[in-house]
């Protein structure tokens, strides 16, 4: 499955929602995204990725690329996961201590509430 | 004799082919079901990194993939072909260089450690021709 990539607002937070395959091919349409936000001043994101099928190391990259861009702003990046075999390569990896991760986009923008 | 040889040019698109056959050839082999999400992804893994190296020094040629079903592993040795004196690897967790101008622009050594998390066993040498990697699962042996 290919990548499609929306994005809305949520109680001040943008949300991008990430659905299908984030790999070699497709990771550049989504760093796109993140810059495309980013330059429009949105810095506080949340990145659904509950339907995400496949991530891999390019993928980690363009996330972990977006959120320094956002704290480069003072802003947050956050993530929304639950998928065991997404969550796998973040622990491989030990990005599980860089991102927030997430339940629930709710979950996600409650916790960045809390912290400010 | 490997199982199944596939060889492509150095495109990302190409990557996904090839994680495609890989699984359906580790499921045929007999890995374990449980298994085959790491199959996939640590092949995604090399395979990406061998075309971001063959797009930065032979793009003119293809990057190969050789999947064997041995007796009780399944062994998945993915090669470029780019000279080692172009592109240098030393081993699981190290990579010589980090252009940011590739098409996977992935930090350093984490494709590297993404496969050596997840592969059973991993082998990384260079040759004259390039660099392999080669990783093995157990399996249960030949589905006929």
């Amino acid at each position: 499955m290919d990548l499609k990539l929306d994005h809305h607002s949520k109680d001040g937070i943008e949300i991008v929602d990430v659905e299908g395959e984030i790999d070699v091919y497709t990771a550049p349409r989504l760093r796109e995204l993140l810059i495309e936000l980013v330059n429009s001043r949105y810095y506080q994101l949340v990145v659904n990725m509950e339907k995400v099928e496949f991530l891999d190391s390019t993928g980690l990259g363009v996330l972990v690329g977006g959120l320094k861009r956002v704290r480069a702003h003072d802003g947050s990046l956050d993530l929304v996961c639950t998928q065991e075999r997404i969550l796998k390569i973040f622990r491989i990896t030990g990005l599980t201590k860089v991102f927030g991760i997430h339940d629930t986009v709710d979950e996600a923008i409650a916790a960045r509430r809390s912290e400010k | 004799m490997a199982t199944v040889e596939l060889s492509f040019t150095p495109l990302p698109a190409h990557v996904r082919t090839a994680r495609l056959v890989a699984t359906a050839v580790a499921r045929r082999s007999g890995v374990d079901e449980s298994l085959l999400d790491e199959v996939r992804l640590a092949v995604g893994e090399a395979c990406s990194r061998a075309v971001e190296e063959h797009q930065l020094h032979c793009p003119a040629e293809p990057v190969r993939l050789a999947l064997s079903d041995m007796a009780d592993r399944f062994e998945v040795e993915v090669t470029d072909n780019c000279a080692p004196d172009s592109a240098k690897v030393t081993g699981v967790g190290q990579e010589s260089k980090s252009t940011g101008a590739g098409v996977a622009a992935m930090e350093p050594g984490l494709g590297f450690a993404v496969i050596a998390g997840l592969a059973d066993n991993v082998e990384i040498s260079e040759t004259a021709a390039g660099t392999s990697i080669r990783m093995s699962w157990p399996s249960a042996g030949v589905v006929r």
